[in-house]
Protein backbone atom coordinates (compact mmCIF):
# COMPACT_ATOMS: atom_id res chain seq x y z
CA UNK A 1 0.00 0.00 0.00
CA UNK A 2 1.62 3.37 -1.01
CA UNK A 3 0.12 6.43 -2.21
CA UNK A 4 2.70 9.24 -3.71
CA UNK A 5 1.25 13.01 -4.73
CA UNK A 6 4.00 14.64 -6.75
CA UNK A 7 4.62 17.06 -9.17
CA UNK A 8 7.21 15.09 -11.30
CA UNK A 9 6.05 12.03 -14.09
CA UNK A 10 6.63 9.05 -12.65
CA UNK A 11 7.94 5.85 -14.82
CA UNK A 12 5.53 3.31 -15.06
CA UNK A 13 7.16 0.21 -15.95
CA UNK A 14 10.37 0.98 -13.16
CA UNK A 15 6.85 1.62 -10.64
CA UNK A 16 5.48 -1.94 -11.55
CA UNK A 17 9.02 -3.77 -11.20
CA UNK A 18 9.46 -2.14 -7.73
CA UNK A 19 5.79 -2.82 -6.69
CA UNK A 20 6.07 -6.66 -8.09
CA UNK A 21 9.81 -6.92 -6.76
CA UNK A 22 10.51 -10.48 -4.18
CA UNK A 23 6.84 -11.74 -4.05
CA UNK A 24 6.64 -14.25 -6.09
CA UNK A 25 2.97 -14.96 -5.21
CA UNK A 26 2.06 -12.06 -7.80
CA UNK A 27 0.22 -13.93 -10.57
CA UNK A 28 -1.42 -9.97 -12.21
CA UNK A 29 -1.46 -6.56 -11.93
CA UNK A 30 -4.08 -4.23 -12.51
CA UNK A 31 -3.28 -0.78 -14.13
CA UNK A 32 -5.00 2.22 -14.69
CA UNK A 33 -2.32 5.41 -16.21
CA UNK A 34 -4.51 8.50 -17.03
CA UNK A 35 -3.11 10.68 -19.61
CA UNK A 36 -4.07 14.41 -20.44
CA UNK A 37 -5.91 14.79 -23.74
CA UNK A 38 -6.47 17.63 -26.12
CA UNK A 39 -9.92 18.11 -26.32
CA UNK A 40 -12.34 18.62 -23.67
CA UNK A 41 -16.04 19.68 -24.44
CA UNK A 42 -15.21 19.85 -28.01
CA UNK A 43 -12.76 22.99 -27.31
CA UNK A 44 -8.52 22.43 -28.22
CA UNK A 45 -6.94 22.52 -24.41
CA UNK A 46 -3.00 23.78 -24.54
CA UNK A 47 -2.32 22.82 -21.15
CA UNK A 48 -4.16 21.85 -17.57
CA UNK A 49 -3.07 22.71 -14.20
CA UNK A 50 -3.83 20.54 -11.52
CA UNK A 51 -4.26 22.34 -8.00
CA UNK A 52 -4.71 19.65 -4.70
CA UNK A 53 -5.05 20.01 -0.56
CA UNK A 54 -1.81 18.96 0.23
CA UNK A 55 -2.54 17.27 3.30
CA UNK A 56 -5.82 16.37 2.46
CA UNK A 57 -5.18 14.66 -0.53
CA UNK A 58 -2.95 12.45 1.25
CA UNK A 59 -5.39 11.45 3.55
CA UNK A 60 -8.12 10.92 1.36
CA UNK A 61 -5.86 8.67 -1.15
CA UNK A 62 -5.35 6.50 1.78
CA UNK A 63 -8.08 6.09 3.17
CA UNK A 64 -9.53 4.88 -0.75
CA UNK A 65 -6.10 2.74 -0.77
CA UNK A 66 -7.10 0.89 2.71
CA UNK A 67 -10.64 0.40 1.39
CA UNK A 68 -9.68 -1.28 -1.65
CA UNK A 69 -6.98 -3.35 0.33
CA UNK A 70 -9.93 -4.49 3.02
CA UNK A 71 -12.43 -5.42 0.03
CA UNK A 72 -9.67 -7.38 -1.99
CA UNK A 73 -6.99 -10.39 -1.27
CA UNK A 74 -4.13 -7.53 -2.56
CA UNK A 75 -0.24 -8.08 -2.56
CA UNK A 76 0.30 -4.68 -3.27
CA UNK A 77 -1.10 -1.14 -4.17
CA UNK A 78 0.06 1.79 -5.27
CA UNK A 79 -1.52 5.03 -6.03
CA UNK A 80 0.72 8.19 -8.01
CA UNK A 81 -0.87 11.26 -8.83
CA UNK A 82 0.80 14.59 -10.25
CA UNK A 83 -0.37 17.91 -9.64
CA UNK A 84 0.80 21.40 -11.31
CA UNK A 85 1.25 22.11 -15.31
CA UNK A 86 0.82 19.86 -17.61
CA UNK A 87 0.25 19.09 -21.04
CA UNK A 88 -1.36 17.17 -23.48
CA UNK A 89 -0.26 13.49 -23.65
CA UNK A 90 1.40 13.78 -20.16
CA UNK A 91 0.42 11.11 -17.52
CA UNK A 92 -1.73 12.55 -14.87
CA UNK A 93 -1.96 9.49 -12.54
CA UNK A 94 -1.16 5.87 -11.82
CA UNK A 95 -3.10 3.45 -10.15
CA UNK A 96 -1.31 -0.11 -10.05
CA UNK A 97 -2.98 -3.69 -7.77
CA UNK A 98 -1.11 -6.78 -7.61
CA UNK A 99 -2.97 -9.77 -6.47
CA UNK A 100 -2.51 -13.64 -6.94
CA UNK A 101 -4.99 -14.14 -9.79
CA UNK A 102 -6.32 -11.27 -12.05
CA UNK A 103 -10.40 -10.81 -10.39
CA UNK A 104 -8.80 -8.69 -7.86
CA UNK A 105 -6.58 -6.81 -9.27
CA UNK A 106 -8.37 -5.78 -11.98
CA UNK A 107 -11.94 -5.46 -10.19
CA UNK A 108 -9.68 -3.07 -7.21
CA UNK A 109 -8.02 -0.74 -10.05
CA UNK A 110 -11.51 -0.06 -11.50
CA UNK A 111 -12.94 0.64 -7.49
CA UNK A 112 -9.53 3.19 -6.97
CA UNK A 113 -9.46 5.07 -10.00
CA UNK A 114 -13.40 5.58 -10.07
CA UNK A 115 -13.57 6.50 -6.05
CA UNK A 116 -10.14 8.69 -6.41
CA UNK A 117 -11.63 10.85 -9.30
CA UNK A 118 -15.26 11.55 -6.46
CA UNK A 119 -13.41 12.35 -3.67
CA UNK A 120 -9.46 13.04 -4.09
CA UNK A 121 -9.21 16.93 -3.59
CA UNK A 122 -7.67 17.50 -6.87
CA UNK A 123 -8.97 20.29 -9.58
CA UNK A 124 -8.24 20.58 -12.79
CA UNK A 125 -8.05 23.92 -14.93
CA UNK A 126 -7.71 23.95 -18.28
CA UNK A 127 -5.75 26.60 -20.51
CA UNK A 128 -7.72 27.25 -24.02
CA UNK A 129 -8.13 29.89 -27.05
CA UNK A 130 -11.17 31.54 -25.03
CA UNK A 131 -8.81 31.74 -21.41
CA UNK A 132 -8.53 29.35 -18.59
CA UNK A 133 -11.69 27.68 -17.20
CA UNK A 134 -12.48 25.29 -14.61
CA UNK A 135 -13.12 21.67 -14.93
CA UNK A 136 -16.93 20.30 -14.23
CA UNK A 137 -17.26 17.08 -12.16
CA UNK A 138 -19.59 14.87 -14.11
CA UNK A 139 -22.39 13.33 -13.27
CA UNK A 140 -20.45 9.93 -14.91
CA UNK A 141 -18.02 10.34 -12.78
CA UNK A 142 -20.56 10.18 -9.68
CA UNK A 143 -22.47 6.91 -10.87
CA UNK A 144 -19.30 4.71 -11.82
CA UNK A 145 -18.42 5.86 -7.94
CA UNK A 146 -21.16 4.49 -6.91
CA UNK A 147 -21.48 1.25 -8.46
CA UNK A 148 -19.03 0.06 -6.16
CA UNK A 149 -20.67 1.72 -2.78
CA UNK A 150 -21.69 -1.08 -0.58
CA UNK A 151 -20.88 -2.12 3.03
CA UNK B 1 -9.21 28.88 13.15
CA UNK B 2 -7.28 28.30 9.98
CA UNK B 3 -9.44 28.61 6.62
CA UNK B 4 -9.26 27.37 2.94
CA UNK B 5 -10.34 28.06 -0.46
CA UNK B 6 -9.75 26.01 -3.35
CA UNK B 7 -10.12 26.15 -7.04
CA UNK B 8 -13.08 28.60 -7.99
CA UNK B 9 -13.67 29.57 -4.18
CA UNK B 10 -10.09 30.79 -4.11
CA UNK B 11 -10.47 32.81 -6.96
CA UNK B 12 -13.76 34.23 -5.62
CA UNK B 13 -12.65 35.21 -2.33
CA UNK B 14 -9.21 35.91 -3.32
CA UNK B 15 -7.33 34.43 -0.91
CA UNK B 16 -5.93 30.66 -0.53
CA UNK B 17 -6.52 30.76 3.60
CA UNK B 18 -6.90 32.68 6.14
CA UNK B 19 -6.33 32.89 10.06
CA UNK B 20 -9.62 34.51 11.30
CA UNK B 21 -10.95 34.00 15.33
CA UNK B 22 -13.85 32.42 15.49
CA UNK B 23 -16.99 34.69 16.01
CA UNK B 24 -18.30 33.71 19.87
CA UNK B 25 -22.09 32.19 18.64
CA UNK B 26 -20.78 30.41 15.81
CA UNK B 27 -21.24 26.61 16.06
CA UNK B 28 -21.23 24.68 13.08
CA UNK B 29 -20.54 25.06 9.17
CA UNK B 30 -23.58 26.51 8.36
CA UNK B 31 -23.16 29.27 10.83
CA UNK B 32 -19.38 29.84 9.68
CA UNK B 33 -20.67 30.19 5.72
CA UNK B 34 -23.31 32.97 7.05
CA UNK B 35 -20.81 34.66 8.64
CA UNK B 36 -18.37 34.66 5.81
CA UNK B 37 -21.05 35.47 3.39
CA UNK B 38 -21.26 38.87 4.80
CA UNK B 39 -17.73 39.60 4.79
CA UNK B 40 -18.52 41.11 1.27
CA UNK B 41 -19.38 40.54 -2.39
CA UNK B 42 -16.17 38.12 -3.23
CA UNK B 43 -17.30 36.07 -0.21
CA UNK B 44 -20.92 35.92 -1.12
CA UNK B 45 -19.93 35.48 -4.64
CA UNK B 46 -18.30 31.84 -3.73
CA UNK B 47 -21.22 30.93 -1.55
CA UNK B 48 -24.21 31.87 -3.34
CA UNK B 49 -24.61 28.32 -4.53
CA UNK B 50 -24.47 25.72 -1.62
CA UNK B 51 -24.78 22.89 -3.24
CA UNK B 52 -21.31 23.47 -5.34
CA UNK B 53 -19.75 23.93 -2.07
CA UNK B 54 -18.09 20.83 -0.39
CA UNK B 55 -16.68 21.18 3.10
CA UNK B 56 -13.49 19.29 5.05
CA UNK B 57 -12.72 20.09 8.77
CA UNK B 58 -9.71 19.41 9.17
CA UNK B 59 -8.69 17.11 6.58
CA UNK B 60 -11.92 14.99 6.43
CA UNK B 61 -15.62 15.90 4.56
CA UNK B 62 -18.50 16.59 6.34
CA UNK B 63 -22.13 18.39 6.34
CA UNK B 64 -22.82 21.97 6.85
CA UNK B 65 -24.45 20.88 10.28
CA UNK B 66 -21.02 19.94 11.34
CA UNK B 67 -19.99 21.71 14.21
CA UNK B 68 -16.71 23.65 14.01
CA UNK B 69 -14.06 25.34 16.45
CA UNK B 70 -11.13 27.57 16.98
CA UNK B 71 -8.44 25.02 16.64
CA UNK B 72 -10.06 23.45 13.29
CA UNK B 73 -9.00 23.76 10.01
CA UNK B 74 -11.90 24.50 7.68
CA UNK B 75 -11.81 23.96 3.94
CA UNK B 76 -13.93 25.25 1.01
CA UNK B 77 -13.88 24.14 -2.44
CA UNK B 78 -15.83 22.55 -5.92
CA UNK B 79 -16.80 19.14 -6.50
CA UNK B 80 -13.48 17.62 -7.02
CA UNK B 81 -11.67 16.32 -10.55
CA UNK B 82 -8.37 14.71 -10.44
CA UNK B 83 -8.11 11.55 -11.69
Amino acid sequence: MAVRVQLEDFDVGAELDRLTAGNTRIGGLGVFVGLMRDVAGGEAVRAMTLEHYPGMTEKELGRIDAEANRRWPLAASLIIHRYGRLEPGERIVLVATAAEHREPALAACHFLIDWLKTSAPFWKQEETKSGARWVEARDADDQAAERWRRG
Amino acid sequence: MKLRYFAWLRSKTGVGGEDIALPEGIADVEGLVAWLTARGPGYAEAFRERSAVRVAVNHDYVGFDHPVADVDEVAFFPPVTGG
